[in-house]
């Protein structure tokens, strides 16, 4: 009789994990060795650089010289101007406004029910936007008119973003229903269209908006520089977004276009409460990831001389009053950290919404 | 039926789904044409109107600027045309090392993210996280004004013997340099290397008919190896390296990778490589276990079932992202405007652009170009995709 | 037709309910149908054409001036602390909203880049340009920049490190040169080299301040561009003191204000905003001492104020143009001193751009 065989430990526990994820064998734990090393390598110096040698206090660039490291005070002093730009001191109420009632709009539908998202999905896609413009440019509503070359900062990537975002969803859909039309014409045209944006770099989309669409406009006809970059933003936006609408709706069973046709059912309501619904859920995740690729590419607009956040901190790192070693350091991280933690969220967001989503389709 | 067929009902225009669908077309294809030639009108316009040169005929001017980074000859007296290919070929040089580099990092961190070692997986996690969710312009200014930064003048040169220096000018690398016998072996070198790659594959094929291959392979290998060597050896070894060596300001002689390029290619190489680690680690999870455990019922060697079971179904899902994103990172070298980066934007669509002042034709051909890249690269890819043919039928 | 105007879209100075009309009757119905259309999707709305006006009557239409300068540069245009432009750039685009407009603060400044700031003139997006841009033949003749007069006599120079111990252009041989796309800098460095058989290798960007970041990183050795910008630049380095401007000028930058070519009774209003300004320190005439010297008994100061004749009117302005750009900006000293010289950080002498009885070579034609 052999003798019972004791548990294996090394399986259970701190330990257990440990062994069997970290150091499950020679290579194994070679790797983790390595990637220990690696990890020491770059904490200790970035937890240094970014808070215990970092600068606290001061207003100007003497409070930020001796050592490499990051300069809040920096920050602190450009702050509302990396937020606004050179919108004029006294009007920024209204660029708050609008970004309170956004996120008034925008929070309750990730966690409200079915019952409420209607009334909130209009405030927030037809009220919002319209009541958005007309604060920010002021004019119309009796409010001093404020001419967006002095929109800059945060603000206008903001703009840029979800202008392009709004603007390309339905545009994307209606260019991905025009590529699967039967119409050969309108197909042809809607395959051009999207080939040659998605052909081409976004740079020279915006050279093209900013640089020659003056030329092809009847003389003395002119238009806004901002909403110049904001319309061949997003047409490149809607170029992409409606390849993958497309993708949603060719990937759908061709069942329930064959349903909705045996229900009676039109083009525009088989389209509309059939089709579309699915496939915009099937690709979801897809749509999120390009808004995120989006709102990274708002950087661009700087190049054709629109003083997004990334060039308001560019010209404020030229400013000889911090003319040091720490100011520009400081500035593009304050950006990597301002733009990885908006994108990271916008991912955790639709991950969110694509649990919701599935959840409802499920209980249905 | 029949009822309805010999009563046919008078449909109105609108109503005929034909009818309509042959006037939306026509009013669309209108509305379009007349829009374009609208925009045309107001340019020739507009242009003439002002006193602005149009047409091609400043391809042949002199271009009077001078470029850092050229590999085909180029000099102030060159003309726009030729800064044109400069620019294009400066494209077409950052665009393939970014791609490689890009690659190899996806590769690597796509299979990390997949180890068992918690520690590594979490650490590739975080790679893709991180690169994934900045703006490629802002990495590439940090790595370019970051990268600059420590980097020492020329005079103070970090150096591998007198080989390599590396200063904030620049990698300077010692060039190899031709003679004039040095034609006949390097042709003899290619010769052997196409009979090498044709050999290689006629073996491949014999194993799977023969189940092994002849044995006088091997010495067929080992001479075509040597020949091109005994080929150098029989010339006298028609090379030399140009070194590089400081004189005055700069290294001069050699070859020089400067500080631009390396910066693009190391930001566009980061950066989409946190997307093709993605795009690899999808491509293995997409096929399903059974399939490995399948080919190794049949007795299959795990090299065999890597080649002909795993990698087959991988790689079809694999190369239609990975193609787009290629083709991103073609299009985003453009950001090399950034940068002093003299690739196609830069240099044609901005120096030549702001010097003839011709925005529309010089617009126009950069974005062709584009175009003409995406779509070859495109077709290509799907070339070769088709070939490990494999229907899931 | 409210649905021209774009939400997005600031009010436009222009009176759009006035002008649509035009717009309406100008184009058959088909196309405005198909027009309405195709703008509705490119999601543009955008301001109608105006029927072709001269740029004098358009700007006092809308009561506002609109001016192009550049993205910052001390002392010719930039933002101060109030994020007001300040320059003398700023101080040409406001003498002439002063006379037009009769109030030198009815200016929009639109930051133009190298890139885009000839197609911004061309397609009327701007009135008048005033961004350190050097009058050249080709700019005039194949661009369709008309330049009225030159606001600056500059020359492009060199910047280098002191502790290189350079004296001179003629030690740049093999030098690394950081400079901006797109500029006269870039074309004349090219010939400079090469005409005195000297190597160098340029490295080039598109915006001004990544090329000074570049130099200040020492990617280059010298940093070239217009001398005047070379000390208004030299502010924004970390230490200015480490830093040295070369005595040598190799070429001749005349930088003056743009307007577009064809339209002349817009161009003489430039052209004599600028002669105004200058006169006036010929004259003795100041921002301080302007009212005092209407009732001068000088003819030449008389005739100049608009006190007797009216010169003004023949260019479509009122007969107290000058006494208007002199009372709220001051005369070509008075700018000068306040944006470039010693009433500015930058501290640049006149030399060249002294008048030319002081030996300099600024002469206003007689005003009469």
């Amino acid at each position: 009789m052999d003798a019972p065989r004791p548990a294996p430990v090394l399986h259970t526990g701190f330990a257990g994990w440990v062994h069997q994820n970290l150091f499950a064998g020679p290579v194994d734990t070679l790797l983790t060795l390595s990637g220990m090393g690696l990890l020491w390598l770059l904490v200790p110096p970035i937890a240094d650089y970014l808070f215990i040698d970092a600068f606290w206090t001061g207003s100007n660039a003497t409070a930020c010289s001796g050592r490499t490291a990051f300069c809040w005070p920096f920050l602190n002093v450009r702050l509302t101007q990396f937020i606004y730009g050179t919108y004029p001191l006294e009007e920024r109420w209204r660029v708050n406004l609008a970004a309170v009632q956004g996120v008034l709009f925008a929070l309750p539908l990730v966690y409200a029910g079915p019952k409420f998202r209607k009334p909130l999905m209009l405030a927030l896609f037809i009220y919002w936007p319209i009541s958005t413009a007309l604060l920010l440019t002021g004019g119309l509503i009796g409010l001093t008119p404020v001419p967006t070359n002095l929109w800059g900062g945060f603000m206008v990537t903001l703009v840029v973003a979800l202008f392009g975002i709004g603007v390309s969803l339905p545009l994307g859909i209606a260019l991905a229903l025009a590529r699967l039309s039967d119409l050969p014409a309108i197909r042809w045209l809607s395959v051009g269209l999207i080939e040659i944006i998605r052909g081409v770099p976004l740079i020279t989309i915006l050279f093209m908006a900013s640089l020659m669409l003056p030329i092809f406009l009847p003389n003395g006809m002119s238009v806004d520089g901002l909403l110049r970059v904001l319309v061949g933003f997003s047409l490149f936006a809607a170029a992409y977004m409606a390849e993958i609408i497309r993708g949603g709706l060719s990937a759908l069973p061709p069942g329930q276009a064959e349903a909705a046709k045996a229900l009676g059912l039109g083009y525009w309501h088989t389209m509309g409460l059939i089709l579309l619904p699915q496939a915009l859920r099937m690709v979801l995740p897809n749509i999120v990831n390009t808004f995120i690729a989006l709102f990274k590419d708002t950087t661009l607009v700087m190049i054709v001389g629109i003083m997004d956040l990334l060039g308001v901190v560019q010209a404020a790192n030229s400013d000889p009053n911090w003319a040091g070693p720490n100011t520009q350091p400081t500035g593009y991280v304050f950006l990597g950290m301002v733009f990885w933690l908006s994108c990271y969220l916008m991912s955790r967001l639709s991950a969110r919404m694509e649990r919701q989503f599935n959840q409802n389709q499920r209980t249905r | 039926m029949r009822v309805l067929a010999m009563t046919p009902k008078p449909v109105s225009f609108w109503n005929d789904p034909k009818r309509r669908g042959m006037a939306f077309q026509v009013m669309a294809t209108f509305a379009i044409v007349t829009f374009l030639g609208l925009a045309v009108k107001n340019a020739v316009d507009n242009l003439t109107a002002r006193g602005i040169a149009s047409g091609f005929d400043f391809l042949g001017q002199r271009a009077g600027f001078a470029i850092v980074q050229h590999l085909i000859a180029y000099d102030e007296n060159a003309r726009y045309i030729d800064a044109f290919w400069v620019g294009l070929i400066n494209t077409g040089v950052v665009s393939i090392l970014s791609i490689m580099l890009a690659s190899i990092l996806g590769l690597v961190v796509g299979l990390g993210r997949l180890s068992r070692n918690w520690l590594i997986a979490r650490l590739a996690l975080a790679y893709v996280e991180l690169l994934r969710n900045v703006p490629l312009l802002l990495l590439i200014l940090i790595v370019y004004f970051m990268g600059l930064r420590p980097l020492p003048g020329p005079r103070q040169s970090l150096h591998l013997g007198d080989l390599i220096f590396l200063n904030n000018r620049g990698l300077f690398l010692p060039q190899p340099v031709f003679d004039a016998a040095a034609p006949v072996p390097i042709f003899l070198t290619l010769v052997c290397t196409v009979v090498i790659i044709a050999l290689l594959r006629w073996t491949w094929l014999q194993r799977i008919d023969q189940g092994r291959a002849p044995a006088w392979i091997w010495w067929a290998f080992s001479g075509l190896a040597a020949a091109p060597l005994a080929g150098f050896a029989l010339a006298g070894f028609p090379v030399h390296l140009d070194m590089p060596a400081l004189t005055g300001f700069n290294f001069t002689g050699g070859v020089v990778v400067i500080p631009e390029l390396v910066a693009m290619v190391l930001a566009l190489g980061l950066f989409g490589g946190a997307f093709i680690a993605e795009i690899i680690r999808a491509g293995i999870l997409s096929v399903a276990h059974g399939q490995l455990e399948a080919a190794a019922a049949l007795g299959l060697h795990r090299n065999l079932q890597m080649r002909l079971v795993f990698l087959p179904q991988a790689t079809r899902v694999i190369i239609p992202p990975l193609t787009s994103e290629y083709l991103n990172l073609i299009k985003n070298s453009s950001l090399a405007a950034a940068i002093a980066y003299p690739d196609l934007v830069q240099v044609f669509a901005g120096t030549v652009l702001n010097q003839t002042g011709q925005a529309v034709e010089i617009i126009a051909i950069t974005m062709l170009v584009y175009l003409v890249i995406s779509v070859g690269l495109a077709g290509l890819m799907s070339f070769i995709n088709r070939v490990p043919k494999l229907r899931s039928a | 037709m409210e649905r021209w105007r774009h939400p997005v879209c600031p009010a436009d100075p222009l009176d759009i309910s006035l002008l649509h009309d035009d717009f309406e009757t100008a184009l058959p119905k088909s196309k405005m149908k198909f027009l309405a259309i195709a703008c509705f999707l490119c999601a543009s709305i955008v301001v109608p054409p105006v029927a072709r006006a001269g740029t004098l009557d358009k700007v006092k239409a809308r009561g506002m001036l609109i001016c192009s300068v550049t993205e910052s540069t001390p002392g010719f245009a930039a933002p101060n602390d109030k994020g007001v432009y300040v320059g003398l750039d700023a101080d040409m685009c406001r003498a002439v909203a002063a006379a037009v407009l009769n109030d030198a603060n009815k200016v929009t400044f639109k930051i133009s880049t190298t890139a885009n700031r000839f197609t911004w003139l061309q397609s009327g997006e701007v009135d008048l340009m005033s961004r350190v841009t050097t009058f050249s033949m080709a700019r005039n003749t194949t661009v369709g920049v008309d330049f009225p007069a030159i606001l600056y006599f500059d020359g492009q120079g060199f910047m280098v490190r002191k502790s290189a111990k350079i004296k001179s252009v003629n030690d740049l041989n093999g030098a690394t040169v950081c400079l901006q796309s797109g500029t006269t800098t870039e074309l004349n460095a090219a010939d400079y080299f090469r005409a005195h058989g000297m190597k160098y290798e340029p490295v080039t960007f598109q915006r001004p301040d990544e090329a000074l970041h570049a130099y200040e990183e020492g990617r280059c050795d010298t940093y070239t561009n217009d001398v005047s910008s070379l000390w208004a630049l030299k502010l924004k380095l970390k230490i200015a003191g480490d830093h040295l401007v070369l005595p040598e000028i190799i070429s001749k930058e005349p930088l003056a204000p743009g307007v577009r070519q064809g339209d002349f009774q817009w161009s003489n209003i430039v052209r004599w905003s600028l002669y105004a300004m200058l006169t006036a320190e010929e004259l003795g005439v100041n921002s301080k001492n302007v009212d005092q010297m209407k009732a001068s008994a000088n003819a030449e100061i008389r005739r100049f104020l608009g006190v007797d004749g009216d010169l003004g009117q023949s260019m479509g302005l009122t007969g107290d143009w000058a006494y208007r750009i002199i009372k709220q900006v001051g005369n070509y000293a008075e700018i000068y001193d306040r944006d470039l010289g010693k009433g500015s950080a930058l501290g640049i002498d006149r030399g060249l751009n002294a008048l030319w009885k002081d030996g300099g070579i600024q002469y206003a034609p007689p005003i009469r």
